[in-house]
Formats: C-alpha cells, structure tokens, sequence
C-alpha cells in the first residue's frame, strides 16, 4: 500500500512564462504539504489521524526550479522570464530547470532558433544564479508560515490578498499618450470619405419582409450562366413532374443539350494535368 | 474581482456577451454559462449543483433579452473554504456582473444562516459552524425589494424558522449591498 499524491494547479492569471510559475508552485506546494503519520507494525498498519499525531511532510530530497529564456533574431537577443508579449512574439524557447545544487534537471528547448553550446553555457549560469535568489525566497517564506501556524497567528491565502501580496489581482496600466488624439482624430474624419448613402425607408413586400436598399448585381460572370442553366434545369424537371410522362422525357432531353453546349471549364493549374469540372449528372427519372 | 468574507476566497472571471456556440445560443437571450471550479480536485456533481443554482439566479437579474444569440460565461474559482462558501459565490457573481457593466435588473447578495441545535440563528457561519448546526440555510435576497431569488437549505428545519432566517439575512443583505457600493466607490472614484 503506498500513498498517493495529487497536486492541482490553479491558473489564475497569464501574463507571461507560466512554466515558471507553476514549477515554483508546484515544488512549494509540495515541501508545504503534510501528510497523515503512519506506523507499520509487521503486517499490521495504523494511519493516525491529524488530530491524533502531527502530520509529518514529505521527504524532497531537492527543489528543481525552472526558468525559461526567450530568443529573438536568430539567437541575437535573449530575455529571461518573458512576458506575455514577448512570449507572443519570440522565436525560440529555451527551459533549464536546475536546483540550488547546480545540477540540471531539464533543458527544453522549442522553437525555429539554433542554438550555440556557449549561449546555452550563459543560459545555465543565469540560471543558477536566479534558482538560488528563489530557493532562498521560498525557504524563508515557508518558514515564516511556519513560524505563523506555530504561534496561532493567521495564514494562507486569504491573509495574503488585502496586503497587495497576491501579484495575480494587481494590473499595470499603461500610459498612453493622449495629447494629439483629438487632432488625429479630426485629420482622419476629414480625409476620410463621406458615409455612404443611407436608406432609411425599409419597403414592405409582406408583413415581415422587409427590403432596404436594392442589392447589387452578381458579378460571377462564367460560372454565374452554367448556375442559371443549372437553376433552370431544376426548375424544367419539378414543373415536368406535373405533366405526363412524355412530355417529361422531351423536356429532359431539350435540357440535356444545353448543358452538353457547356465546355468544361480548365484551370490552369501549374503541374496538374487537365483539370475538368464535372457538371452535376441528370438523375434518372422514374416515370409514372 | 475576489471576495473574502472571513477567510473563504472566490475569484470570478466573467466574459461577454460574445459569440456563442450554434449549438449553445438562444434566438432571444443571451446563453449564461457558469463554471465553478473547486480548489482541490476536478468539478463534480456538487459543483455542477451549485452551478445551476448560480445561473439561474444570475439570468433572473441579467436583462438577457438585450444582448439575444450571445454567450455569457462566468467561471468561479474557489481559492480558498472555511465556510459560507455558496454566499461567497453569489457575492462575487454579482460583482462579476456589476464590474463587466451586463445590464442588470437589479443586484443581489447571498447570505448564509446556520441553524443550531438550539435554535440559535448564525449568520456567516465557518466551516465548524456549518458542521453543528442542525440546518445551514442560503438566500440570493434581491437588492430592490429583499425580496428572496434562491434558497437552498442542507438539513432540517420547520417553517417558522426559516421565516426567522429569512428575516435574518434580509438585514444582514443590507450591509453587503453597503459593501458594494463602498467597493464600487473606491473603484471608480480614481
């Protein structure tokens, strides 16, 4: 019997690299974690309740820490931690997860750059430079929970948001520039071209249609006749339907030589060979 | 926005009207759509319950008719519970609307009562309260009239006092709706 462990991640706001993110997350939700004490005796297994025995926590033998580099230009400039912007717009990704050991744990590297063994070098050194700064961060801030639930005072998440902790509520504004909008804007509405014509009088054809203006004619040009003939095939065939058999049978055939008149449309296509549209075959007709 | 009554935390995302799905969209409403998303876990059957139970307080206030074949989504994230959690629900849905400017009818707030053994009334309660107590009772209560939009009560309880609950919490909207303003003030007073 072993313990299973299931860790939920919970996004709450993108604004950038949340590999990152979410690999801090992940490995401090995990040094958090407590779990139920449990002793084996032989066979037999007690697991103690939280109430019974201190939960004990898991045992993390180190924390591997991802940081991810953005490339742009062929490899020209790089940006570390991008955000969502520069993520929109890099040409290659480059992922290290490393711990505090200088010890690489994943090299991921993902999009249309090449990369040269001495940026990748840098990209490492970079990154245990940082992993140490986080690992630092997180070891003092478990502490300090700890220190806080040892003491009965007040923790978690919900103590974290009215002192601006939570960096997921807060959003920068930009600061636009807004001196010469109303000139532009006058510039633009005087260049541009009046508005076109309004109709304001809808014409009712019958109560719930409506016409507004009078459309345009199509402009299809070949294609448009062999519709129409199309069209007026199907038009020959169901009024025929109403007639006798003969009649019928004349009329298809009338019909039949018109879309024979129809020359098959060539593209012309590079490589490919003679390309014929099929005109739509005539079904057969069951006479009555 | 992000709403902490105690220490039980929702964040809520609202987004639309936009586009809805052919399969999704009705002819004269907007499609409201509400997800709920619980802190540990993957959304069960308790969550699609509560769900239901939001969207349909929410399409009594939102004017729908206005903004017809479109969608309105609305995900709610629970950060974290330590009670009082449905109310917490409520409050931040309305916020959700109020902050996207969706024509309302009118506002609303929730509040939870929590029945003793006794008969004491516990407005709010935490997560132990809501544990002992013989009933736990939750009102959508209306901003114009107080007047009540949904209930859900776990337990039970007789008649008289769920009127007594009633009562109870159609005061304890008042101070919410307060909340509201005041929040909405500090908002936009900027």
């Amino acid at each position: 019997q072993v313990w299973q462990i299931r860790l939920d991640m919970h996004l709450l706001n993108h604004d950038g690299n949340i590999t990152d993110a979410a690999s801090i997350a992940g490995i401090v939700a995990l040094c958090h974690f407590r779990r139920p004490d449990v002793s084996v005796q032989g066979e037999e297994v007690t697991v103690y309740t939280p109430e019974e025995r201190d939960p004990v926590p898991l045992s993390i033998h180190h924390m591997p820490i991802c940081v991810s580099f953005a490339f742009f230009h062929q490899g020209t400039y790089l940006l570390v931690d991008p955000s969502e912007r520069e993520e929109r717009v890099m040409d290659g990704l480059l992922v290290i997860a490393m711990n505090k050991h200088r010890e690489i744990c994943t090299i991921q590297s993902s999009g249309v750059v090449m990369l040269v063994q001495d940026q990748i070098l840098r990209c490492s050194k970079i990154t245990a430079v940082k992993v140490a700064e986080i690992t630092e961060l997180v070891q003092k801030a478990l502490e300090n929970d700890h220190k806080a639930r040892k003491e009965g005072g007040k923790f978690g998440f919900a103590e974290s948001i009215p002192n601006q902790k939570i960096t997921a509520f807060k959003m920068e504004s930009a600061a636009v520039d807004t001196n010469n909008v109303g000139e532009q804007a006058g510039e633009i509405i005087a260049k541009a071209d009046p508005p076109s014509e309004v109709f304001a009088n809808p014409i009712l054809h019958t109560p719930g249609t409506a016409q507004i203006g009078e459309g345009i004619e199509n402009s299809w040009g070949d294609l448009e006749e062999s519709e129409k003939e199309e069209a007026a095939e199907e038009e020959g065939e169901s009024e025929a339907a109403a007639f006798e058999c003969q009649k019928t049978e004349t009329e298809d055939t009338s019909v039949m030589s018109e879309t024979k008149k129809d020359e098959p449309i060539v593209l012309s296509d590079s490589e490919e060979e003679e390309v014929v549209i099929l005109e739509p075959q005539e079904l057969p007709r069951k006479t009555r | 926005p992000c709403l902490s009554p105690g220490d039980t935390s929702v964040l809520a995302g609202l987004y639309g009207p936009a586009e809805a799905k052919l399969s999704k969209e009705l002819p004269d409403r907007a499609a409201l759509e509400v997800l709920l998303r619980p802190k540990v876990g993957l959304p069960g059957v308790l969550e699609r319950s509560r769900e239901q139970q939001l969207r349909q307080t929410c399409e009594a206030v939102v004017l729908g008719a206005l903004h017809p074949r479109t969608a309105i989504t609305l995900v709610l994230q629970v950060l974290s519970d330590a009670g009082s959690l449905l109310s917490c629900c409520l409050n931040a849905a309305c916020m959700a609307l109020l902050d996207a400017g969706l024509p309302l009818c009118s506002l609303f707030c929730g509040v939870t009562c929590a029945l003793g053994p006794d008969g004491a009334i516990t407005l709010d309660p935490t997560a132990r309260q809501e544990q002992e107590a013989r009933a736990v009772l939750t009102f959508a209560i209306d901003s114009r009239e107080r007047k009540v939009l949904m209930t859900t009560t776990k337990g039970s309880c007789s008649v008289e006092e769920m009127q007594q609950c009633l009562a109870a919490a159609q005061r304890a909207a008042d101070t919410v709706f307060q909340f509201y303003r005041d929040s909405l003030r500090r908002r936009y007073s900027k």
